[in-house]
């Protein structure tokens, strides 16, 4: 048995949410090769190439996968499965975007976002944003699976695969890269951080998030976060979001300030080692899954933690 | 331009999800079911197209129970020209889903088809990325903006580092993401006259696909409850607490 797994990147360095897929495919078994597709990412496949439990790495260069366009990727994949049983993807923006399509061409029923592996053909993944979690088997020859990042660790990186190249594939694609904003931070990705602190409506202002989160986060060295509240309102850029359809996070510690705790919401966090909640409504859901419970104004509670720190 | 917008009927996101306690599935009985949130998004952006001019006709698609008509007429009530409802019992994946929109697709021939990026019942986030596939057209995942410009589509896409433009040649495939609108209420006259627009009732044999399920479900439980902690007093017992606790 063999199983591919994609990579993310950003061409420079591999995305941790990678190595948590190559430690699925491990419990998956058979040999795994990691395909890095990217432009001038020779860095990631000498990164990929060390991942334990890789036997290879394919790297494929060229302009159209410099960002990892869906089409593009498809064109590439789904002749590189003939050598493949399954294909496992990290359950990111890219992976969510690219894997359906080659599912969909290989005719295989895709299994999306999965927390665990019984066996070679059965799956576990949530549904209904965690409030439900489903055990499925899969009749299809091949598996087509993306992995939620937070149910599986990362590999290590004593490994010393060989990388091949492999080409880029010359289909014309009627897509597209034509601009992007993406917001470049010191702050650990919020997948990976070991702390989260995020926050929620009851800030009331960009400027008060700004204020109150941001020093509260470089404090703990955390990652910044917000519920959807926050987002819509737009104290916060889109990619904080945390929740069922936003990032899915379990660090080892979890801030929750001026969030109610909406299932949308804990969906996103409830994985979390330890919760802690800073709420002035002493009801507030959030308590319900919070290991600490500050029933406490923010906008005083904030700067003291932060100051106490 | 036409635009088709697939719809599902889900429970509603305001119910609290039980789970049977033959652990076979969710408990759909005598539960409030409405139109996927998502799918009320694309929707709406489909109505705005044509309120803007760039749109003449908006088809809706449902899959599902007979009860998935009232899902139709909800989206009809917003602004939607007609129906199609494939009438079945069972469960289609969204593999299945994506075939028949595809065989839809060639009847109808739209120049978009714009959908939720995922249903909130089962969370998939496949059946826009695998119609783009059967078609062979380009995809918009997760839009925030969408521009139609001739023939091209501009679409902003939510991604893990920010927001991320493609241009797409059309015709293509949009799924649709929280922050792209905010979907109207239907007013009284408009659920009245919605009543009077076409619906059209097909069977998934009418488009000769195999929809027959690739994932059996061998077990649906309940997630481990998280346990509530303790309230604490003040800032410097929570310090205190989390310093006990490693955490800090």
């Amino acid at each position: 048995m063999a199983v591919l797994i994609i990579a993310d990147h950003d061409n420079a360095a591999l995305s941790d949410a990678t190595a948590k897929t190559v430690t699925a495919a491990q419990a998956f078994g058979g040999e795994i090769d990691v395909l890095v597709a990217g432009e001038c990412a020779a860095d990631v496949a000498a990164e990929a190439a060390k991942l334990t439990g890789v036997r290879k790495v394919l790297h494929a260069d060229g302009v159209v996968y410099k960002k990892q366009l869906a089409e593009a990727m498809e064109a590439l994949i789904v002749p590189l499965m003939d050598g493949y049983d399954a294909l496992f993807a990290p359950a990111t923006t890219m992976g969510k975007n690219v894997t359906p399509r080659i599912a969909a061409k290989l005719d295989v029923m895709q299994i999306s976002d999965i927390i665990e592996i019984k066996d070679s053909a059965t799956f576990v993944r949530p549904i209904y944003a965690g409030n439900a979690i489903m055990t499925v088997s899969s009749s299809d020859a091949k598996k087509v699976v993306t992995v939620r990042g937070t149910a599986f660790a990362a590999a290590g990186s004593d490994g010393s695969a060989a990388i091949e190249t492999v080409s880029a594939s010359d289909a014309p694609l009627k897509s597209s890269f034509v601009s992007e904003e993406v917001v470049k931070s010191d702050r650990p990705e919020l997948t990976a951080a070991k702390s989260v602190v995020s926050g929620g409506r009851a800030l009331g202002s960009e400027d008060e998030f700004q204020r109150l989160i941001v020093p509260l986060a470089d404090k703990l060295g955390a990652a910044v976060g917000a519920s959807r509240a926050a987002v819509d309102a737009g104290y916060a850029p889109n990619d904080y979001q945390v929740g069922q359809t936003g990032k899915i996070v379990a660090p080892e510690l979890y801030v929750a300030v001026g969030i109610s705790g909406a299932i949308q919401h804990l969906a996103g966090m409830k994985d979390s080692k330890i919760i802690v909640a800073i709420n002035k409504d002493d009801e507030a859901p959030i308590f319900q899954v919070a290991d600490y419970g500050l029933v406490a104004d923010l906008f005083s509670a904030v700067p003291e933690l932060t100051e106490a720190l | 331009m036409k635009v088709l917008v697939p719809v599902k009927r889900v429970i509603d996101y305001n119910v609290k999800v039980r789970v049977k306690s033959d652990k076979t599935g969710v408990d759909l009985a005598n539960v409030k079911m409405s139109m996927n949130p998502f799918d009320e998004i694309s929707v709406e952006e489909a109505v705005r197209m044509k309120e803007a001019g760039t749109v003449s006709e908006i088809v809706v698609v449902s899959i599902g129970p007979q009860q998935a008509q009232e899902t139709i007429r909800t989206a009809l009530a917003m602004g939607a020209d007609r129906g199609i409802l494939v009438k079945t019992d069972e469960m289609v994946e969204p593999l299945g889903v994506a075939k028949i929109l595809a065989k839809i697709v060639a009847e109808e021939t739209p120049d978009l088809v714009i959908l939720g990026k995922q249903a909130i019942d089962d969370d998939s986030n496949q059946t826009g990325q695998m119609l783009g596939a059967i078609l062979d057209w380009p995809q918009g995942t997760f839009a925030s903006e969408v521009k139609v410009d001739g023939g091209q589509f501009h679409v902003t896409r939510e991604v893990d580092g920010g927001l991320q433009t493609v241009a797409l040649d059309g015709p293509a495939i949009v799924t649709v993401d929280l922050r792209l609108n905010e979907p109207r209420y239907a007013s009284l006259p408009n659920i009245m006259k919605a009543k009077k627009k076409p619906v059209d009732t097909k069977a998934p044999e009418d488009y000769g696909v195999d929809i027959a399920p690739r994932l059996s479900v061998l077990e649906v439980s309940e997630p481990a409850v998280r346990e509530a902690g303790e309230k604490v007093e003040d800032v410097a017992t929570l310090v205190s607490k989390l310093k006990t606790a490693g955490a800090i």
